[in-house]
């Protein structure tokens, strides 16, 4: 891995890692889902309220490392109003440009279980019979 | 097809670099890895990790570069010159790790890829052979997952019960536990790790083999992090099987061993059918070859075992109780060094019970970014579950860092460990 660790834990990935915006459960989301790192035990839960197909609120919950942690963070902040479509577009490098940092393979796969959560959950619910595509 | 095991063959390993029994020096012994050497204009390499592989000195470079630009044929066939060289040099290789290991006799070890096939090889040949449903076998909570899931394969298979022999919260093994496991006779195989790659707990192997033995079960041992470190006796120990790999020992990756009591070996069925593991075959069916070549499907890995032979005359020429004296002194020191920073708690036994590897947690800091600010200067650690997830959750923990010492590893070291330590509590703080 290059660079120190000041170019590592770039001053937002230390904001949003010891401030999570979004973080926390809702009550009765409309899509849940879970996942887990095993490897190094980063785990992550994504509720999210759909309303019109947009995004209406979105909490995310669980522990793990600060890359892990902060790109949670990030991504419910991108992703708050925004339509779910959006979701399905956003890719490996949109979450690591919004980290703005180069990560080895191991460290990768912290940046990118958040999305990797959302998608499965978004996805999932659109795959569900009897909603209607694309909500 | 009977066959020589030679000694004092052509390409001799490359000469131990101190004269036996000189007194320890880790200065003098770091000078001989060139890894650890200082480079103009690059940060040293304070590498702190070497449960998960240890780094090689120049005499295991040599040899191998030697065998490579000299001597590469391959083994058991050729009838020239260079391939008989080869030859000998790969059952000198065998030869020299019986001797290291205390085995009655080069016929019992067999060379494997690694630790983890060694006790696959164990599972697969010696298990499907001797184990009927309603058989037990007996592993511990500290396992390495190469010591867990061959047997987890196996029991799935044939209706096998797995028990375990608790650990204690310090980290070390209930041995209270061990007569009710065995007290039914079900019990026919225990396999258990002589040094914790997590904890560095030193197990009470001869006593375990008592027990089990007493029960009429045998005992298999995983030895990946006890060889490499300590003086290793296998019938000292009293097992019927060891496991354990080069790659942890200065050797190269690509090579390990199977030890067995050779009566136990020649009852057993091949694991890997293929080339040279056969004395005739027909295209229905074929006889097995004679110990240890029955185990050895294929071409193996020559120049490793060549690598490792000389590996093997490294540790002999340092000595394996000073190496281990080593390992231990740095484990003290490295316990009281951690003990004074704020929020670390260290996992484990006290340092009189274990080995190099000192394993913590700092605060709620987690070990990937611990070890990220560690990489920043240059300090290799490993953080995560170390390969050992049902002892973490035993412990009620997620990951830890590890620090894990050989005889090239210095105070100094520790000290930029603890250095760093202090860094990374200040940008999570």
């Amino acid at each position: 891995m290059s660079g120190g660790w000041d170019e590592i834990y770039r001053e937002n990935i230390l904001e949003h890692y010891k401030h999570p915006r979004h973080h926390g459960t809702l009550e009765h989301p409309d899509i849940t889902y879970e996942d887990a790192n095993p490897l190094c035990g980063d785990h992550i839960r994504m509720d999210l309220k759909v309303r019109d197909g947009r995004v209406e609120d979105v909490r995310f919950s669980g522990h793990g490392c600060s890359i892990s942690q902060a790109s949670a963070s990030m991504l419910c902040e991108r992703i708050a109003g925004q339509p779910l479509e959006e979701i399905k577009r956003i890719g490996r490098d949109d979450v690591l440009e919004m980290l703005g940092i180069e990560l080895g393979p191991v460290r990768l796969k912290c940046a990118l279980l958040a999305l990797k959560t959302l998608k499965a959950g978004v996805y999932g619910i659109t795959q569900w019979p009897g909603e209607g595509e694309g909500s | 097809m009977a066959r020589v095991i030679a000694s004092g063959a052509a390409l001799a390993p490359a000469a131990a670099p101190a004269p036996a029994r000189a007194p320890f020096d880790a200065r003098r012994v770091r000078a001989d890895f060139p890894i650890l050497r200082p480079r103009p204009g690059q940060k040293p390499l304070i590498y702190l990790d070497s449960a998960a592989t240890s780094q090689k000195p120049e005499a295991v470079l040599r040899a191998m570069d030697e065998y490579y630009t000299t001597t590469n044929a391959n083994i058991h066939r050729g009838i020239y010159r260079i391939a008989e060289q080869a030859t000998a040099a790969y059952e000198d290789a065998r030869a020299r790790l019986a001797g290291f290991i205390g085995a009655a006799s080069p016929r019992e070890v067999v060379f494997t890829r690694n630790s983890t096939e060694a006790l696959n090889l164990i599972a697969y040949a010696w298990g499907r052979a001797n184990l009927r449903a309603g058989d037990a076998i007996l592993l511990t909570e500290m396992e390495h997952h190469s010591n867990l899931v061959p047997w987890q394969i196996l029991a799935a298979e044939r209706g096998v019960e797995l028990r375990f022999i608790p650990m204690t919260g310090r980290g070390e093994l209930d041995l209270d536990a061990l007569p009710p496991r065995l007290a039914d006779g079900r019990v026919r195989i225990a396999s258990v790790v002589h040094i914790s790659n997590v904890l560095g707990t030193v197990n009470p192997i001869a006593a375990i083999a008592e027990r089990v033995h007493a029960a009429g079960a045998l005992l298999a041992i995983d030895a990946s992090q006890s060889v490499p470190h300590c003086p290793v006796d296998v019938r000292a120990l009293g097992c019927d099987f060891m496991a354990l790999t080069s790659h942890k020992m200065l050797g190269p990756t690509g090579i390990g061993a199977l030890w067995g009591r050779a009566a136990l070996l020649e009852a057993m069925p091949p694991f890997l059918g293929g080339g040279e593991m056969i004395r005739e075959v027909r295209l229905e069916r074929s006889e097995w070859n004679e110990l240890p070549w029955k185990f050895e499907a294929g071409t193996m890995p020559i120049a490793e075992a060549i690598g490792l032979n000389a590996a093997i005359g490294y540790l002999e020429g340092l000595g394996m109780d000073q190496v281990f004296a080593h390992d231990r002194e740095l484990s003290a020191y490295a316990m009281e060094r951690l003990a004074t920073v704020p929020d670390l708690s260290l996992i484990g036994p006290d340092a009189a019970k274990r080995g190099g590897v000192v394993a913590f947690t700092l605060g709620a800091i987690h070990a990937h970014d611990v070890a990220t600010v560690l990489d920043s200067d240059g300090i290799a650690v490993r953080a995560g579950h170390h390969c050992a997830m049902p002892l973490h959750a035993r412990l009620g923990i997620v990951a830890t860092v590890r620090a894990s010492f050989h005889c090239y590893s210095l105070p100094e070291d520790i000290d930029a460990l603890v250095a760093g330590l202090h860094k990374a509590r200040k940008v999570f703080a």
